[in-house]
C-alpha cells in the first residue's frame, strides 16, 4: 500500500503560472493591447475629445470631404464629419462587451453540454453530442448572419447569436476533457469512497477543467470579436449610430479609396484586439496545459 | 468498410434531416414576414392573405415543413419568393463560380500555410520561426473584409494589377481566392510546422542523414510525406469554414456565387433560397468531414475505420 504514488486529486497551483506568463514576450505584447483597449472603452466619456455621434462642422471640408488625420482629428473624421477617434473608442466598448458576454454565455453552454454529455453518458449524454454533431454541420457565419438579419439586430441580439453559434467547440473540447477524466483513477477512488455524483462533478472534475476553460475563455474571445466585426460590416450586426468597429467600415466602405484611413484603423484595431486574444491564449495553453509543454 | 460506410452515410443523412429541420422552424418563427415583403407596403390585407395562402404559409409549421421535406428528397427545392425561378435553377447558375473561388481559396491556403510550416520547422527555435509563427496569427486574427478590402485598396485601386471586382478571368480570381485563402493558411502553418517537427525527430531521419543523403532529399522525399498525413484530412473540414467566409469574400469583391446570393435572400427575407443554400452548404459540410474520415486510412494505413 505504501508503494502507491499519491494520486494527484487537484490540478496544479496556477500561482506560477501568472509569473510564466509574464516571462513570455508576446503574451506581454498581447495583455498591453488588451489592457490599451480596456483602458480606451471604460475611459473613453473622459478621453474622448468629442461625442461620439457629433457631427462637426470642420469635420468635414469645403467639398464635404472627410478630414484626413492630423490637426484637431487624431484618426481624421468619417462620412458624416464626425471624429473617427472618439468613435473608436466607444466602438472598442461594444467590441469588448460583445467579446465578453457572447463568450461568456458560449462558454457557459458548451461546458454545460459538454460536461453533462461526458459525465452523464447513457441516451442523455449521447443525444447531447448528437445535436452537438449537428450544430457542427450548420455553416456557422452564414447561420448567424441569417439569424442576426432576421431578428432586428441590437447588441444583446448579436451577442446572443454569437454566442448561438460558438459553443459547439468547447463543448466538444470539454466533452473530450470529461470522458478522459471520468476514467482516472482518483475518480474511481473517489465512486468507491462512497462520494456523490454532484461531488465527484464540482469537486473533482470542474477544477480539472478550468485550465482548459481559461485557455477557450481566451481564444474564443478572438472568435467572437472577429465575429461581431463580421456582422456588424454586413450591416447585420450592432446598428448606426451606436458605433462598433465593424459598422464603422460598414458605413464608410463605399468612400474607402478616397478615405482608406476610414477601413484601415478600424480594420487594425480588430485584428489586433483578436490578435491579442489569440497571443494571450496561446500562451496560456503552453503555460497551463503541462501535457503540451516541450511541444518545441 | 462497406458498413462504415452505410453507417456514416445513414448519420450523415440524419444530421441533414435535423439541420433542415431547424433551420426551418427558425425561418419561419422569426419576426420578419416574407409575406410583407413580397406584397410592399401599399398592399391590402386582402392581398397578403391571398399570398399567404398561395404560398401555403397559413399552413401549421409541421405541414409546410413535411411538404418540403418531401419535395426536397425529389430534388424540389421550392421556389424563390422574389424572383419566381426554382431555388434548385438560382443555387444551380451560382455554384460554379464558389466552387471555384473555393478551389483557389485552398490552393492559396496550402501553397501559403505548407511553405511557411516547412520553413519554420527546419528552422525551429530560430527568429525566422518565431517570426513565422507570430505571421500565421496575424493571419488568423485578420477579418477577412479587412485583408480583401486592404488587398483590393493596394494591388488593385494603386497598383492597377487586378481588377477592382467581378469575374470571369484568372485575374478577377487571384485576390478573392487570396483573401479566402489566408486565414487558413495560418491554421495550416502552425499545423504543418508541428507534424514536421514531429516527423524529423523520428529515427528513420536520422538513418536518412547517417546514410548521407542532402538536407533536401531527406526533407522533401522523407519527412514531408509522412508530415502531410494528417494536414491533408483537415481539407474536407476547411469547406465548413469556406461557406461561410464566402459569403464575405464574394460580397468584398462581388463575386457572383452562392454567398451573394445567400445575402440578397437575408436581405429580403426570401427563406425558400436561404434554405437552398444551408442546405447545400450543410451537405458540403457533412460530405467533406465524411471525405476527410475515408481519406485518413487511405493515405496512412495504420489508421482503421471503425
Amino acid at each position: 500500500m505504501a508503494d502507491i504514488a499519491p494520486i494527484e486529486t487537484r490540478p496544479a497551483a496556477p500561482a506560477g503560472a501568472l509569473r510564466r506568463l509574464m516571462r513570455r514576450k508576446l503574451a506581454l505584447f498581447g495583455l498591453a493591447i488588451i489592457a490599451l483597449v480596456v483602458g480606451g472603452a471604460v475611459f473613453a466619456p473622459w478621453i474622448a475629445p468629442f461625442e461620439p455621434d457629433e457631427q462637426l462642422f470642420e469635420g468635414l471640408s469645403l467639398y464635404g470631404e472627410p478630414m484626413p488625420p492630423g490637426g484637431p482629428f487624431l484618426m481624421g473624421t468619417d462620412l458624416l464629419g464626425r471624429d473617427l477617434f472618439t468613435r473608436m473608442l466607444y466602438g472598442a466598448q461594444t467590441s469588448l462587451v460583445i467579446g465578453v458576454v457572447a463568450n461568456g454565455v458560449a462558454l457557459v453552454i458548451g461546458t454545460l453540454v459538454g460536461v453533462l454529455a461526458g459525465f452523464v453518458r447513457g441516451w442523455f449524454g449521447a443525444a447531447l453530442m448528437r445535436f452537438t454533431d449537428l450544430m457542427m454541420a450548420f455553416p456557422a457565419l452564414l447561420l448567424a448572419i441569417c439569424l442576426a438579419a432576421l431578428f432586428q439586430p441590437s447588441l444583446w441580439i448579436v451577442a446572443m447569436v454569437i454566442a448561438l453559434v460558438n459553443w459547439v467547440q468547447t463543448a466538444r473540447v470539454v466533452y473530450t476533457e470529461t470522458t478522459s477524466l471520468a476514467e482516472r483513477e482518483f475518480i474511481a477512488a473517489e465512486k468507491t469512497l462512497g462520494a456523490s455524483q454532484s461531488r465527484i462533478l464540482f469537486r473533482h472534475i470542474l477544477p480539472h477543467l478550468i485550465p482548459t476553460l481559461i485557455v477557450w475563455g481566451t481564444l474564443g474571445i478572438s472568435v467572437t470579436v472577429l465575429l461581431e466585426a463580421t456582422l456588424s460590416f454586413l450591416g447585420v450586426g450592432v446598428q448606426p449610430p451606436t458605433p462598433s468597429w465593424g459598422n464603422i467600415i460598414f458605413e464608410n466602405q463605399t468612400y474607402f479609396q478616397a478615405a482608406p484611413w476610414l477601413v484601415f484603423i478600424p480594420g487594425a484595431a480588430i485584428l489586433l484586439l483578436a490578435l491579442a486574444f489569440n497571443l494571450v491564449g496561446d500562451a496560456l495553453r503552453d503555460v497551463l496545459d503541462p501535457t503540451q509543454r516541450g511541444n518545441d | 468498410m462497406l458498413g462504415y460506410l452505410t453507417r456514416r452515410l445513414i448519420q450523415s443523412a440524419l444530421i441533414l434531416l435535423g439541420v433542415s429541420f431547424i433551420t426551418f422552424i427558425l425561418l419561419y418563427v422569426l419576426p420578419a414576414d416574407p409575406v410583407r415583403q413580397i406584397a410592399g407596403r401599399s398592399a391590402t390585407a386582402q392581398t397578403v392573405e391571398n399570398i399567404r395562402h398561395q404560398l401555403g404559409l397559413d399552413q401549421p409549421l409541421l405541414v409546410q415543413y413535411w411538404r418540403y421535406l418531401t419535395g426536397l428528397v425529389q430534388g424540389d427545392m421550392g421556389r424563390s419568393y422574389l424572383q419566381k425561378t426554382e431555388v434548385a435553377t438560382l443555387i444551380a447558375a451560382r455554384l460554379p463560380a464558389s466552387l471555384l473561388l473555393m478551389a483557389g481559396g485552398i490552393v492559396c491556403e496550402l501553397l501559403i500555410g505548407l511553405t511557411l510550416g516547412i520553413v519554420a520547422a527546419v528552422f525551429r527555435g530560430r527568429p525566422l520561426d518565431q517570426g513565422l509563427m507570430v505571421t500565421s496569427f496575424v493571419a488568423v486574427s485578420a477579418p477577412q473584409f479587412v485583408v480583401g478590402l486592404l488587398l483590393l485598396y493596394l494591388f488593385a485601386v494603386q497598383l492597377g494589377w487586378f481588377p477592382i471586382g467581378g469575374y470571369g478571368t484568372f485575374a478577377h480570381l487571384v485576390l478573392p481566392a487570396i483573401t479566402l485563402g489566408i486565414m487558413g493558411s495560418g491554421w495550416y502553418s502552425r499545423m504543418m510546422r508541428s507534424s514536421m517537427v514531429e516527423v524529423l525527430r523520428q529515427d528513420y531521419i536520422r538513418t536518412a542523414r547517417a546514410k548521407g543523403l542532402t538536407r533536401g532529399r531527406i526533407l522533401l522525399r522523407h519527412a514531408l510525406p509522412n508530415a502531410i498525413l494528417p494536414i491533408i484530412a483537415m481539407i474536407g473540414i476547411d469547406i465548413g469554414i469556406f461557406m461561410g467566409g464566402i459569403v464575405v469574400v464574394e460580397s468584398v469583391f462581388g463575386w457572383p456565387g452562392i454567398g451573394q446570393l445567400a445575402w440578397q435572400a437575408i436581405q429580403r427575407v426570401d427563406i425558400p433560397v436561404i434554405m437552398g443554400v444551408t442546405m447545400v452548404s450543410a451537405t458540403a459540410i457533412v460530405l467533406g468531414n465524411l471525405l476527410a474520415d475515408l481519406v485518413t486510412p487511405l493515405i496512412d494505413p495504420r489508421i482503421k475505420l471503425r
